[in-house]
């Protein structure tokens, strides 16, 4: 029984009302803000029967420096009975850069978000592990955030 | 005398880390055949080895392994920068990649190109080999700052 996208959209905006922020379009994908808080809801949700999004293409963020709001979550949801994928962003204020993990509801998320803690400084409450996943001990600063100096290094030995 | 003889039976350890091993590897094998200048034979460990050959990019993360590799080897040793992303960093000028390997240990040819030609990687190992020929045994009491 398949489910068209429409469906699953209408599905998502009638018991999500309060926490969804907008639904866009772009290059055919479509794109769900939401509210950070409701990200474990609306996940647990898709992953049950009959959407089965069972499985996570990608978790990334990106940093909108100067604004308000300064990174935003991105999640890459795909639904392999339905064959359908989905986008969810969601902003993180600059002082307060935490978010739920999705660890207990897909594995993989394990890497991406340690990826994410150490490329951005996100904080992923509930993570079994956090630690930096490409930099090494001693690294400091997160290099992807827009303020790290373009070519600061931070050698791991002296260099000649 | 001694310098002949040893140009001509390099032990090479590729130090294989980016794009340009897939240039080494035509370069070793039978198409451009490395062992008509008697570098035919790769060692895989470094103590056995006498040319470094430092194929690809090197991150801060990795210089320390380098560094060990370099110092675990014998002497008389010598050390290829192969590829601009070793000899320069190349395009990488960012918080990850070192800015040349000679910022880490000495290094005696450099190998231009993204990746380089492999009649270049021959040219320049010609060009080791003269380098060798006329070294003297300094290196017996001289050891090489690292």
């Amino acid at each position: 029984m398949a489910i068209s996208k429409e469906k699953i959209l209408e599905d998502l905006k009638q018991k999500f009302s309060d926490n969804i922020l907008d639904m866009t379009v772009q290059f055919g994908d479509d794109i769900i803000h939401i509210k950070k808080e409701a990200l474990l809801d609306i996940v647990n949700f898709l992953k049950e029967d009959p959407y089965a999004f069972t499985m996570l293409l990608d978790l990334t963020c990106v940093d909108y420096q100067g604004e308000e709001e300064r990174f935003e979550m991105v999640y890459h949801l795909f639904s392999l009975s339905l064959n359908q994928r989905l986008r969810f962003k969601a902003r993180l204020q600059q002082n307060d850069c935490k978010i739920v993990s999705l660890t207990p509801i897909f594995k993989n998320a394990n890497w991406l978000e340690r990826e994410v803690y150490d490329m951005f400084g996100v904080h992923f409450a509930g993570h079994p592990y956090l630690r930096r996943l490409f930099m090494y001990d001693g690294f400091e600063g997160h290099p992807l955030r827009k303020d790290y100096p373009l070519r600061k290094q931070q050698p791991k030995i002296h260099l000649r | 005398m001694l310098g002949w003889g040893r140009k001509f039976s390099l032990f090479q350890y590729p130090f294989i880390t980016a794009c340009c091993g897939m240039e080494y590897m035509s370069v070793a094998c039978a198409h451009y055949d490395l062992d008509r200048f008697g570098m035919g034979w790769t060692r895989f460990t470094p103590r056995q080895a006498d040319m470094l050959l430092v194929v690809g990019t090197i991150s801060h993360k990795e210089a320390p392994v380098l560094r060990t590799v370099y110092d675990q080897m014998t002497e008389p040793k010598w050390v290829v920068a192969f590829g601009a992303c070793a000899v320069s960093g190349g395009i990488y000028d960012n918080y990850a990649v070192v800015q040349g390997i000679d910022r880490i240990i000495p290094v005696d040819v450099y190998i231009p190109g993204c990746p380089p030609r492999p009649e270049t990687i021959i040219n320049a190992l010609i060009k080791l080999q003269k380098k060798i020929q006329k070294e003297g045994h300094e290196w017996r009491f001289q050891r090489k700052k690292s």
